[in-house]
């Protein structure tokens, strides 16, 4: 067995390095938040977020955001968000869409170091910001190779 | 004459025993059960997708079109080699077939051709051959199965027969049947072979992993593709 | 060359929204992984995807260490007229990839 399997095993949770406090972590999660919504408040709503509440592996963990939207040339979705609170950094991903998208729908699959809340934050044409977040808790294989 | 028969039915037919066996497919969340189902987002695709090009460059001009030529083919294995005198994975056939430098294990692209044909049995069950010369290698990967290793001194046996089903930490334990074999696993980020999980099933209980192409692996999957016959193959699969 | 899948209908009517489903063999490394010897294994992530449709940007995505290796990006855009998308990924270590897919609109 290669040191490198056992190190390399669990993402991010072998390192401390990146450990920080709660607060300091929710604190980041508003200010990436309130840097992508450009000044705007940010209203609960209009965004689905669909993820398992309960995640087998932090790996991979699928995701899907799903806004309402005309998607019309004067109203449509112009990006989604996704920002998570407590893995080394807030940003996940960032989707740029417009009235050429059809559906503001977007997914796609990220990593998750621990139990945590994730929020996607859409923001519309018209410069209004809508979010939505879940709180998804994260397992592990038990059966760790390190 | 319905009545007469239904009661020769009755008579006749043994209780149906309801197959107990669950895939690991089974115990995965809808969410990862649908990313398995989706050859479009299956990561292990990836991988199925660049042996469909090696098979294109280098199995055509034998084997013509796959679909035909491999069907059924990863059903059948491990099988008996004549030339060895010994049992014979697929990626070991895979590896060494035709070749004149043979396909490392593990290698990306021993498992893309390995998974490309896997694929070509998706769906069927498997079904070892009944080959008495398999016999002894059987039994010794039965024994092995039961033999209680590594520093937690525990057996394949206890954790996936005895207590599959039950959690082990976060995760259910599965019965550990290789329906879906090489797949990507979402701890490794990556494709893999049975041999792979197998070693680190091995780790996992803190013993000291057989080496690859070790037969304690062949003797292993053949007990394991017995205990699992009948069941449905389903490669390229995803795990967590 | 890394491996890539694209999954979307050939063909579709005018003003139909299809769906693309993409996905790109990439180890998406964090940057935060210790490796072997304890040292920090460096970033290498894709950062940007883009869709163009006959030229005309229709889609984008940042992508950050949290998106999963191998990542996978599946979103929409209206069938407008027959022609040529092009994907492209890239990302550290000047890693650059280019994909396309014809699309037929009656």
């Amino acid at each position: 067995m290669k040191r490198r399997d056992v190190i390399g095993a669990a993402v991010g949770l072998a390192s401390v390095a990146w450990m920080r406090s709660a607060a300091a972590n929710a604190d980041e999660l508003a200010a990436a938040i309130k840097r992508f919504a450009d000044g705007a408040p940010v209203t609960e709503g209009r965004v689905e977020f669909d993820v398992a509440p309960l995640v087998e592996n932090g790996n991979t963990v699928p995701v899907t955001v799903r806004v309402q939207s005309a998607m019309s040339e004067s109203d449509h979705v112009k990006a989604i968000a996704i920002f998570n609170e407590s893995n080394p950094q807030r940003d996940v991903a960032n989707f740029f869409l417009g009235p050429r998208a059809g559906r503001a729908t977007v997914s796609t699959r990220i990593r998750l170091a621990t139990s945590q809340r994730l929020v996607a934050v859409a923001k519309m044409s018209d410069g209004s910001c809508w979010s939505h977040s879940v709180d998804v808790l994260v397992t592990l294989a038990a059966c760790v190779e390190s | 004459m319905k009545r007469v028969a239904a009661m020769m039915l009755l008579v006749a037919a043994p209780a149906v025993a309801v197959d107990a066996r669950r895939s690991g497919f089974d115990d995965m969340s809808p969410q990862l059960q649908a990313m398995q189902r989706d050859d479009a987002a299956n990561p292990a695709m990836l991988w199925v997708k660049d042996g469909e090009a090696m098979w294109g460059r280098e199995c055509v001009r034998c084997h013509g079109d796959a679909a035909t030529s491999m069907r059924g083919v990863a059903t059948r294995y491990p099988s008996f080699d004549a030339a060895t005198q010994r049992p014979i994975t697929l990626g070991q056939r895979l590896a060494t077939h035709q070749r004149t430098t043979s396909l490392s294990p593990e290698s990306d692209a021993l498992l893309g051709i390995e998974g490309y044909v896997a694929l070509q049995s998706r769906g069927l069950p498997i079904a070892p051959p009944d080959d008495p010369r398999l016999q002894p290698f059987r039994e010794r990967g039965e024994q092995l199965f039961r033999r209680r290793m590594g520093q937690l001194d525990l057996s394949c046996a206890q954790c996936h027969d005895d207590h599959a089903g039950q959690r082990l930490g976060g995760s259910t334990i599965p019965q550990a049947h290789p329906t879906g074999y090489p797949q990507y696993r979402l701890e490794w980020q990556a494709m893999a072979s049975l041999q792979r999980r197998l070693r680190s099933c091995m780790n996992g209980v803190r013993a000291e992993p057989f080496e690859y192409a070790a037969p304690e692996f062949a003797e292993l999957e053949i007990y394991l593709k017995a205990r699992a016959a009948g069941m449905r193959i389903e490669a390229p699969a995803l795990r967590p | 060359m890394a491996r890539a899948l694209i999954t979307m209908p050939a063909t579709a009517k005018r003003g139909e929204v299809i769906e693309i489903r993409t996905l790109i063999a990439h180890p998406m490394e964090t940057g935060y992984r210790p490796g072997a010897d304890g040292a920090i294994l460096p970033r290498n992530v894709i950062h940007r995807f883009t869709c163009h449709y006959d030229n005309v940007l229709v889609f984008s995505a940042e992508l950050f260490p949290a998106v999963a290796a191998n990542p996978f990006i599946a979103f929409s855009t209206v069938a407008t007229a027959s022609g040529t998308l092009r994907f492209v990924w890239s990302g550290d270590q000047g890693f650059t990839q280019t994909e396309t897919a014809s699309l037929a609109v009656t």
